[in-house]
């Protein structure tokens, strides 16, 4: 049993849009936590909440969006109320983020050096030759070749998978505690997408780095994470170890996801889709948000589940989850 | 980047070459030069000697050629109220315009940026309400009407400034120019601020605009992630992604400035080409006119090739020749 | 693996949520800027007075038997020979500065309007008829469209007027050769992007034909880029016929616009009779800056990328 401190603690974070339409409840109350040298997988559709929960954590929420309660332990402290200043010194150095569109998350006309350089001198006196040592280090590990000659170079001139590479050479390059991956290989191609979640889990291993890993795909997340948080409409819904949780769902939800996925359905067959359409997030039902799409709802789910913990290190947000299926 | 510029080249020659011809052809339609240049009371044989001397009875085409021929070497004919080149007449006043334009676009920049940038960062607060509606103020003001108030309170009444004119030269790069004199500079801040105006309200937009739209952009979002100071996420990040379309709108102004010192040089008596050429038209001065319109349009063809070679520099997405890896 | 629920029931799918009509929401939008509703409304007020001129005004100023060379140059407020109040002073002809300005007014506007909506309608058509023929036609007037929008209007303006002449119609036909290009190229642009767009490959599939589809379906969707620019262009316009009228090369003597009133009252103001030349000029810039508030409501409102 590993008996670090963990990394990251959420809890019971809340991070509401106050838009003109109303307040949209992008987080409602997720908690969840790292630690050192593990991945933890957050999957959700689009509008479950996943990739606003890691911009709450680094502090990057554009307007209207803002935590409204819970803590953000970030190794012991809690960094919600966090001075600006003070912000700024940890993002980029103890904990960073990878972005979903590299091509849009690099700024196009600035070159690959200066924008890896400058993440290293933001955080300290650094010579120029010792940041660029550092930045060909960080580019060699991720995989790229001829570093030296590709640092001259600017984003728009490197292939789609390069790019990530790069932008996941600048989140590490000030060996981070804690990195949160949003989406970043949704774009890519599958062979590529392979490489990258190596390298990616290589690296953390070996620094021990805390690693979250956004995405909407539960096979990437099966062979790279060791714990799954499933969000739905701002909550986590199911948690446990991705061998635990994909092996033996409990909530419908899950279930729902787990059958939607190709390989699983037999040929033949009509594809499994979960019915239904993901809730505005502005005309959320009351009580649980799956229950209009929910083979098992009844009028108990009228009222809003709470995490329950029907089986060691599984955690459910369910009045009727999947227990008994499991012979 | 060589076949860029000889493409352009060629392009520009073809419109210069189509545009001497439109401007040829209108003006020709303008006014009676028989009328112009020879005494009414000579002689039907005198008015055909000069007819005839002056070119004036062969067929338009036969005309146009003389003249193209001689615009190719550099001479555009000889105004008919001064009797001297009107290349001549023209480039004797273009220093001076191009000295009010220059500053007025400096001014505009100088100003301009800054307080769009203020207006993007804090873009609902009072300051920068009051920053949008004076860009309102800037274009929506006739930009006569304020030369002639600016006078009216700061030379009348206040009797700080000078009520019209240019100031003191001095000789600068075998130019002569005034701003580096105080009596020059006197009389060149009015004017100035009233040509300013215009495009100092159009820059202050464009970077607000740019602001607006770049600070939501995923690699500000990055930039910040890295633990950037705001200041390097702004000034670097941000300002040289806006940069790109400022600078090309302040560059394809600059030529459209040029033409609008028309109104200033009226309103500030400024001895520039603008006020020679509402003269000229007023008095259907044909070469000077024919001039002018050629010579501008020849300045904005190389202020537009200026431009695309700038933007080629400013954004590495744009450059020639450029392979992907 | 799991098999599927064995439990399954029809689903309930989602209330779907209440879209309002676009235009109730253009009207919500707009309204949000009380700037701009304020400028809607002075600009309406200006309409009018422009409309109503010959009635509200207390003397027709270009009547010559109503106004009185001795009253010339009075100053704002002052009584004139036959009892008369010169609100605003008057000109050096004796002419009310407020008659004055309506009648102005009216020439301003006039001009404005009418060359804006020939200007947008002849752009329109020339901008269709570029994004529906393609090919040579389109390469052609996209380039007289591009060659006309690097030179400055005033330019365009000056040389079409020394070729023209002076006078209200030919001042017309300056301003719309100045504008008709932004509306054919913004109606091409946007006539190009909607075309490549399903509904209106649904819209030929239905063998509906070329023009009921261009001017049913694809006009209404450029029509909010083309309001904006219509409305800048307005202004523009007013401000541009005020310039060239103030040079002496616009508008003559007998149809006085804004412009020419304070181009006559230029060569007073060094004798202090300042009232000649400012109250038009007050005029002039309440209006272009009215339409150009309401325009700037109006982009805010309709570009679809800034929408929260």
């Amino acid at each position: 049993m590993n008996c670090k401190v963990p990394t990251l603690m959420v809890e019971e974070l809340r991070t509401h849009f106050f838009t003109k339409q109303g307040v949209v409840k992008a987080v409602d109350g997720v908690s969840f936590a790292v630690k050192p040298g593990s991945v933890i997988g957050l999957v959700g559709e689009s509008g479950s909440g996943k990739s606003v929960t890691g911009l709450s954590i680094i502090g990057l929420l554009d307007h209207p969006g803002r935590i409204v309660s819970g803590k953000i332990l970030f190794q012991g402290q809690d960094i919600v109320n966090l001075p600006e200043e003070k912000m700024r010194q940890l993002r980029g150095a103890r904990l960073s983020m990878i972005f979903q569109d590299s091509i849009a998350a690099l700024n196009p006309v600035l070159r690959i050096d200066t924008q890896m350089m400058e993440a290293l001198r933001a955080h300290g006196k650094i010579e120029k030759k010792m940041a660029l040592e550092c930045a060909i280090e960080a580019l060699s590990k991720v995989g790229i070749p001829s570093a030296k000659e590709r640092l001259k170079c600017y984003p728009h001139q490197f292939s789609g998978g390069m790019r990530q590479r790069v932008a996941i050479a600048i989140a590490i390059v000030n060996r981070p505690d804690l990195v949160i991956a949003d989406e970043p290989t949704t774009a890519l191609d599958v062979t590529i997408q392979a490489q990258i979640l190596s390298e990616v889990q290589k690296l953390c291993r070996e620094n021990d780095t805390a690693l979250i890993w956004i995405t909407h795909d539960l096979t990437v997340v099966a062979g790279l994470a060791d714990d799954l948080c499933v969000m739905y409409a701002g909550k986590i819904v199911e948690k446990g170890s991705v061998d635990e949780v994909l092996s033996r769902p409990l909530h419908p939800y899950t279930v729902g996801l787990i059958g939607s996925v190709p390989s699983h359905n037999h040929r033949g067959r009509p594809l499994y889709q979960i019915p239904g359409m993901t809730p505005a997030l502005l005309n959320l039902p009351d009580g649980c948000a799956f229950r209009e799409r929910c083979p098992r709802a009844d009028k108990a789910c009228r009222e809003d589940p709470t995490m329950s913990m029907p089986l060691p290190n599984r955690e459910v947000r369910c009045f009727h989850p999947h227990l008994g299926d499991y012979s | 980047m060589t076949v860029f510029l000889i493409r352009r080249f060629m392009q520009s020659g073809v419109v210069l070459l189509a545009m001497s011809v439109l401007v040829f052809v209108g003006v020709y339609a303008i006014g009676d030069p028989i009328a112009l240049l020879i005494n009414p009371q000579a002689t039907q044989s005198e008015i055909d000697l000069a007819i005839r001397n002056l070119g004036l009875d062969r067929p338009l085409w036969e005309q146009y050629i003389v003249f193209l021929i001689g615009a190719l070497k550099g001479n555009l004919g000889d105004s008919f109220i001064h009797n001297v080149p009107a290349l001549k007449l023209i480039f004797r006043r273009l220093p001076a315009t191009l000295e009010l334009v220059s500053l007025a676009m400096l001014m505009a920049v100088i100003i301009g940026i800054p307080l769009g940038m203020w207006a993007g960062l804090k873009a609902k607060s009072i300051s920068s309400q009051t920053i949008m509606a004076g860009s309102i103020l800037g274009f929506s003001l006739p930009s006569f009407w304020v030369g002639i108030m600016l006078v009216i309170v700061f030379s009348i009444t206040l009797g700080l400034l000078p009520t019209s004119g240019r100031g003191e030269t001095v000789n600068f790069l075998g130019v002569g120019v005034s701003f580096l004199t105080w009596d020059g500079i006197k009389h060149l801040i009015l004017p100035v601020i009233n040509l300013s105006l215009f495009p100092m309200a159009l820059v202050i937009r464009l970077t607000r605009a740019g602001m607006q739209e770049t600070l939501p952009l995923d690699f500000v979002k990055l930039a910040r992630a890295k633990g950037l100071t705001t200041q390097r996420v702004i000034l670097v990040h941000v300002l040289k992604n806006i940069m790109i379309p400022i600078v090309t709108v302040v560059g394809i102004n600059f030529g459209g400035l040029l033409a609008f010192a028309v109104v200033t040089e009226t309103v500030f008596a400024w001895p520039g080409m603008g006020k020679l050429i509402i003269d000229s038209i007023n008095l259907l001065d044909r070469p000077v006119v024919v001039a002018y319109l050629l010579l501008t349009v020849l300045m904005f063809t190389i202020i537009n090739l200026v431009v695309d070679i700038f933007y080629s520099v400013l954004d590495p997405r744009v450059r020639l020749g450029d392979r992907k890896e | 693996m799991n098999s599927l629920p064995k439990d399954s029931a029809p689903m309930i799918t989602g209330k779907p949520t209440d879209l309002e009509a676009p235009f109730h929401r253009l009207i919500r939008d707009f309204t949000e800027s009380k700037l701009a509703v304020g400028a809607l409304v002075v600009f309406i007020c200006i309409i009018l007075v422009a409309l109503l001129s010959p009635w509200i005004s207390s003397q027709n100023p270009y009547d010559l038997a109503e106004i009185d060379i001795l009253d010339g140059r009075l100053p704002p407020g002052s009584k004139g020979i036959n009892g008369m109040t010169y609100l605003l002073g008057t000109d050096d002809q004796g002419r009310d500065m407020l008659s004055a300005m309506f009648y102005g007014l009216r020439i301003s506007l006039g001009v404005g309007v009418v060359s804006g909506f020939v200007a947008l309608t002849l752009g329109t058509l020339i901008g269709l008829a570029a994004a529906y023929l393609g090919g040579k036609t389109d390469d052609l007037l996209m380039r007289i469209v591009d060659l006309q929008l690097g030179f400055p209007s005033i330019l365009i303006a000056m040389i079409l007027l020394a070729v023209l002449g002076r006078g209200v119609d030919k001042m017309v036909c300056a301003l719309v050769v100045t504008q008709w290009a932004y509306f054919a190229r913004i109606v091409r642009g946007a006539a190009l992007s909607e075309r490549k767009k399903e509904y209106i490959e649904a819209a030929e599939c239905l063998a509906l034909s070329p023009s009921r589809i261009t001017f049913r379906h694809l006009l209404p969707n450029c029509l909010p880029p083309l309001i904006v620019v219509g409305t800048v262009n307005v202004a523009h316009a007013i401000a541009l016929e005020a310039t060239l009228s103030f040079l002496g090369i616009g508008l003559p003597i007998t149809e006085p616009s804004l412009g020419l009133l304070i181009s006559n009252g230029y060569e007073y103001i060094l004798s202090g009779r300042y009232w000649i030349s400012f109250f038009p000029g007050v005029a002039l810039f309440i209006t272009i800056a009215s339409i150009n508030l309401v325009a700037d409501q109006l982009r805010e409102v309709l570009n679809p990328r800034l929408r929260t």
